[in-house]
């Protein structure tokens, strides 16, 4: 029996009894409800054209975020407030203070882009009082402008800021109202059109159940990828089981941290900054805000995609991974979960449940990347490293790569290198040289082999500079401001 | 430096006036030709794309195609009622449909259904078998596989320059790598057809050349031009990747419309766009330098190879373009230098913002670093040493006659403490260390007009309605530019009433006819004077009127703030318009310009293709890792030259996106052919553009406030559209001068462009391990 997808756009309650798994929100608003603000620039999360923000309670709070509505499933939106650019007004009806800041500071040339980028400057405005240039530049990673080279808009979320006004904003006033009437949706939605078939299990047990009716169903957790699958392959989906709301649970414990494989990088970076604050800027050059709002940690090792950032970096910390079929789990290494390109130790009705990163103790931890561009890009180079070092010699050395094999796969020869040796920079000089004993690379559109291969020795280089508190900076300085 | 005292009247609108569409494009009301509200039943086209680079196409079977959900027909080479061909220069040469397939990714059919996503999955469904044939991808594997150039190649010459560096007390010889770039416009190619009666059919679109598609449609129709209406409101971008480029999408729908006479809408997803559609062309050039010991240019040879794709487009052009450009702002008092148009199997690359010109200016500001680093001298003094004088020749015989470089670099090196930095950068880099950093001052001079003189035309209607209010129609598009804007306050100041009073509406074949492309930054420099035009001829009516009724002389009427003066008596505005209507005046006029002066005989390679110039200056400070290659911009500080400035708000916003996006050319934009030569970065997951965290930390941008245009520009502007893009490559030569650092100067670092991190790492090592 159906049980219909329910959720709030703007002010309107929606009620879907039919609905195709693969049917993006995106093209529902346009297409369907004729809300064409959000416009459509690439289709895969990459553009931001089609930014809008989506609220849902979590731990009984309404949180709003920005999302990519190209890549956002509709059926995925149940239980959630979906609002558009043409929801967003100033208390008395006019301009809200982001969109008179973008006219006052010349934010928009073209203006093809501008509602994605007044959507994310909302989100980031609904969180912070007096944003600074890199917490702009940083919510604003998942939007391309072509026309303006940026700089009026970033003076415009300045602006917008400063002028402050939260308190009065519509989202805010209506917040328990709001909250009341996402609470009140079932908290199970499933629902098919012809043969096609979408499933909201209500919780996780509910999903191991469901995995068992259809244990060859397409798990979608944030569809930053799966999307892809759909927008740009065609490829079916159907049924799909939707789990981006499920697995939320963070638990800290004497020695490790259990992320349920729900938990999005935005959600996750936090807990980064606490325990591995090292690495919180690699978790912030993942993806854009959107994209990070919406992928999950699971999501990025369940997908096994040989150029995944979280897999180096949580193999190198020794990460594990719990999955779970009906009502029985298993824990493995989380490295062992790759087993070859395209294939991974997941069985048909089998799902990432939790990852357990123990916690760094008295390691040296570091996570690198290279892309072309700094930032939203997909990585060329990604490495975790975890060296311990007891005295003068490195007692324990783990080091993974992805982008140099088919999977994302530790440097035994480099470990073995390290392990037992003086903790010098002749110690990860050898290192660096034993990185083609471990890896051949390929060349593609991303970088050549040639630089692979260059750059991963690198990093050893850099590891051991930036551990020998080097006078001079071997960084680059990304903030703003002298 | 001093200019002669040209009066100018001061602008009355608000000089920062707001974009005109400002307040819509924030709120999301501003419709794109995919927002408009369609007519009933209307229908969606999708092209099916070829999957070989160079072939026969032996069969192709769509059975599949058109017996998948909601599929009405298909569209193939034979259902084309005229013409299969959207050639822009009337060479044939670039069909709707190709039957011999030239590039991966050419259109070989389309898929007409109810919905687009039926349309779009439907053409997937294709069966096509090719017979194979040959290919070259690379300019250089063309050059040496028969040279086959898609229209001829160009020289200019002027001096005796095989002497010349026969004799040069010094002399380089260097090859150059340039990379081509996609627009990536953030709103796609679209078309939307709506038939009419007997054979017209309403167009709407997101194309800089409405009247290019009108043709292009009529063409392809077999009917005349006078059935096609084309209409534009804005676009989501062009950058010159829709000023041919939507020919062929147009001709599609109108071609579907016409046949089922329903209305037929055609927008590729981003990934068809980006493989289907033209870029901006890569080049290969070989160059020669002479110079002296105090590093005085006394002769440069050189071949500009450029990738135009399997058909003209509009590659004659640019490559003409680029040569125009080879100079920079330098004097070569020898010089020859060659243009080779070569035919790829890739696609047909096209117009994009410079036109060529890029890939002009940055192999002078090579030369200019070759010599730099070869007689061990600051790139900023080789520069000055060798900048234009008034008078002097360009190689296409067009003398210099209004350079203000010298002033404007003098003031950017003072305000951006050049001098200083430079030693601070070089003391940083003595030091050694992983991060090193780079300093580079760099001019443009760009010239301005298009080339081909006939282009240099526009017409503008200008209506005034009995209540006082203005409607305003032009030849020129509206991209982001802000040329709407422009023109509202053209003809607002014209009157002496506020922008409010002036409505523009969108740009239609049927209101201005003949209309030239919006291209080559030309936009308000023709329709800005078209406009005027416009509004003289109904200010002379007006005044006609007024001396008659009032009694009075010319020179005792005046337009004022809203009002007209006629000697003491101040009448507002709408009660002269209503007293005129009533006195039978015609309130409408159709406005004309044609750019005066200019005249060009390519064959000769002589004439004064160029009405003016507009120049100006950047300096960029870059921080390089030379562990990964990585970088990022410190500081940027550029100093444009756009005349009296119309709105210096929106001139300033065209500086700094262009100096980002010309950045963006240079450093993460990378076009990725595999070897058969299918595209693999086309799409913005694969294609980096920049993001905000990607421009200069410190970005200071100023307008060279002193600057009047020596010409009788509008209001003594200059076009601002193009001419700085090219200051992105400060940034460039920055980068090279971190990367030539770990050499302590001693080498030319020769980056190719894009410098993108493997780029730069792979400098670093190449210098590195020299012996």
């Amino acid at each position: 029996m159906s049980q219909p997808i329910r959720f709030l756009l703007n002010d309107t309650e929606i009620v879907l009894t039919e609905a195709g798994p693969a049917d993006t929100l995106l093209d529902f608003i346009r297409l369907g409800r004729r809300l064409t603000g959000t416009k459509e620039g690439c289709a895969e999360g990459d553009c931001g054209a089609c930014t809008l923000m989506v609220g849902r309670l979590h731990e009984g709070r309404l949180v709003y975020e920005p999302i990519n509505a190209c890549i956002r499933f509709l059926a995925s939106c149940h239980g959630c407030h979906v609002v558009t650019i043409e929801h967003l007004k100033a208390a008395d009806g006019g301009l809200h203070p982001i969109q008179a800041a973008m006219v006052e500071h010349h934010g928009s040339q073209c203006g093809f882009c501008t509602p994605g980028f007044v959507m994310a400057m909302y989100g980031l405005w609904m969180t912070h009082d007096d944003p600074t240039v890199v917490q702009i530049e940083t919510a604003l990673q998942g939007n391309l402008c072509r026309c303006t080279g940026y700089e009026p808009i970033v003076k415009a979320a300045l602006a917008a800021g400063r002028a402050g006004g939260q308190a009065r904003d519509a989202l805010n006033v209506e917040r328990a109202e709001v909250t009341a009437r996402l609470s009140a949706m079932a908290a199970r939605a499933d629902v098919r059109r012809g043969e096609e078939r979408a499933i909201l299990p209500a919780d996780t047990d509910d999903l191991a159940q469901v995995l068992e009716e259809h244990p060859t169903a397409t798990i979608v957790a944030g569809a930053t990828d799966v999307g892809l699958w759909v927008t740009k392959f065609l490829r079916p989906i159907s049924p799909a089981v939707f789990t981006g709301h499920l697995m939320k649970e963070i638990e800290v414990t004497d020695d490790a941290l259990r992320i349920g494989a729900g938990v999005t990088y935005s959600e996750f970076v936090p807990l980064v900054a606490e325990h591995f604050p090292e690495v919180e800027d690699y978790i912030l050059r993942i993806g854009g805000w959107q994209v990070r709002n919406a992928g999950t940690i699971g999501g990025n090792i369940a997908n096994g995609s040989p150029i995944g950032e979280m897999p180096p970096l949580l193999i190198a910390l020794g990460a594990r991974t719990v999955l779970r079929k009906g009502g029985s789990r298993r824990q493995i290494a989380l490295e062992d979960f790759f087993i070859e390109y395209g294939k991974q130790d997941r069985a048909p009705g089998e799902f990432v449940e939790t990852i357990v990163i123990p916690k760094k103790g008295e390691a040296l931890i570091a996570a690198y990347k290279v892309s072309k561009r700094a930032n939203a890009d997909i990585s060329a180079v990604a490495a975790g490293f975890r060296v311990v070092v007891e005295g003068d010699v490195i007692a324990d050395a783990r080091i993974a790569f992805g982008g140099m094999a088919g999977i994302p796969r530790r440097a035994f020869e480099a470990e073995a290198a390290l392990g037992g040796q003086p903790f010098t920079a002749e110690t990860f000089e050898d290192a660096a040289l034993t990185v083609t004993g471990d890896f051949s690379p390929l060349s593609d559109w991303r970088a050549s082999a040639e630089y692979r291969t260059a750059v991963a020795a690198n990093f050893f280089r850099r590891f051991w500079l930036e551990q020998s508190e080097a006078a001079r900076p071997v960084r680059l300085n990304r903030a703003v401001g002298e | 430096m001093k200019h002669d005292h040209i009066a100018v009247a001061p602008a009355e609108t608000l000089a920062e006036t707001p974009h005109e569409s400002a307040i819509k494009h924030v709120t999301g009301r501003a419709d794109y030709t995919d927002d408009l509200v369609v007519p009933q039943g209307t229908l969606h086209a999708y092209l099916g794309l070829s999957s070989v680079a160079h072939g026969r196409i032996r069969s192709m079977d769509l059975a599949a195609v058109l017996a998948a959900p909601g599929v009405i027909d298909v569209l193939t080479a034979a259902d084309i009622p005229g013409a299969n061909d959207v050639s822009p220069v009337q060479k044939e040469d670039d069909p709707i449909f190709a039957q011999i397939v030239q590039f991966h990714g050419q259109p070989i059919f389309a898929v007409i259904a109810e919905t687009r996503d039926q349309a779009r999955r439907a053409a997937a469904l294709a069966r096509v078998e090719y017979e194979e044939l040959p290919f070259v991808l690379d300019p250089i594997a063309a050059r040496d596989s028969g040279g086959a150039l898609v229209q001829p190649g160009m020289t200019l010459r002027r001096g005796e320059p095989e002497a010349a560096l026969a004799d040069a007390p010094r002399r380089i010889d260097g090859r150059f790598v340039i990379g081509g770039q996609d627009h990536f416009y953030l709103e796609g190619q679209i078309a939307l057809a709506i038939p009419g009666e007997d054979e017209e059919v309403t167009i709407f679109t997101s194309t800089q050349h409405p009247t290019e598609v009108q043709h292009m449609v009529a063409h392809a129709l077999g009917v005349p031009a006078n059935a096609v209406v084309v209409n534009v409101r804005r676009m989501g971008g062009g950058f010159g990747g829709k000023e041919t480029q939507m020919n062929l999408f147009c001709c599609v729908a109108a071609i579907a419309a016409k046949k089922w006479h329903r209305a037929v809408k055609l927008r590729p997803d981003r990934d068809d766009d980006m493989i289907a559609t033209g870029k901006r062309h890569d080049f290969v050039v070989d160059y020669s330098v002479g110079f002296d010991d105090d590093g005085r240019i006394t002769a440069v040879s050189g071949d500009w190879y450029a990738r135009c794709g399997f058909s003209a487009d509009l590659s004659m052009a640019v490559t003409d373009r680029a040569l125009f450009h080879a100079d920079n702002a330098y004097f070569y008092p020898n010089v020859e230098i060659r243009s080779h148009p070569l035919k790829t199997n890739t696609v047909s690359n096209t117009a994009f913002r410079g036109f060529g010109g890029p890939q002009g200016v940055i192999v002078a500001e090579r030369i200019v670093e070759e010599i730099a680093y070869a007689t061990g001298q600051d790139t900023l003094a080789v520069r000055k040493a060798n900048l234009y004088q008034n008078g002097q020749l360009t190689p296409y015989h067009q003398p210099v006659e209004d350079m203000i470089l010298p002033q404007l670099i003098e003031e950017l090196e003072g305000s951006c403490d050049y001098a200083a930095r430079r030693k601070a950068v070089l003391d940083w880099n003595a030091k050694g260390g992983v991060i090193r950093k780079g300093i580079a001052l760099t001019p443009v001079k760009f010239g301005i007009s298009f080339t081909a003189t006939h282009f240099n035309q526009a017409g503008a209607l200008v209506h005034i309605y009995t209540d006082g209010s203005i409607q305003l129609n032009h030849g020129g598009c509206e991209m982001g530019q802000g040329l709407h804007t422009k023109i509202v306050q053209v003809v607002a100041d014209a009157f002496h009433v506020g922008v409010e009073r002036v409505r523009i509406t969108k740009t239609t074949t049927e209101k201005v006819p003949n209309t030239s492309a919006t291209a080559a930054s030309s936009g308000t420099d023709l329709n800005g004077m078209a406009a005027l035009d416009a509004c003289n001829q109904i200010k002379a009516r007006l005044v006609e009127f007024l001396c008659k009724a009032k009694d009075a002389e010319p020179e005792e009427i005046a337009f004022v703030r809203d009002h007209i003066r006629v000697r003491d008596e101040l009448i507002p505005f709408s009660e002269v318009i209503q007293t005129a209507y009533l006195a039978r005046v015609q309130l409408s006029a159709a406005g004309f310009y044609a750019t005066p002066k200019i005249h060009w005989n390519r064959a000769e390679g002589r004439g004064r293709p160029f009405y003016y110039y507009a120049y100006g200056a950047a300096c960029a400070e870059v921080s390089v890792d030379t562990l990964t290659g990585e970088y990022v911009i410190e500081r940027a500080d550029v100093l444009h030259d756009v005349g009296r400035s119309i709105n210096p708000a929106i001139d300033k916003g065209q500086v700094e996106g262009a100096f980002v996006q010309g950045t963006g050319w240079l450093t993460s934009e990378e076009l990725w052919w595999d070897a058969k030569g299918r595209l693999r970065t086309h799409a913005p997951s694969t294609y980096k553009i920049p993001l905000a965290s990607d421009r200069p930390k410190i970005f200071n941008v100023k307008l060279a406030d002193w600057s009047v245009n020596k010409e009788r520009t509008i209001k003594r502007s200059k076009a601002v559209g193009e001419p700085p893009f090219m200051l992105g490559i400060s940034v460039f030569e920055a980068i090279g001068q971190a990367v030539a650092s770990v050499v302590d100067y001693r080498e030319c670092p020769r980056l190719d462009a894009p410098a993108t991190p493997e780029q730069v790492l792979m400098a670093v090592e190449r210098l590195r391990a020299r012996p």
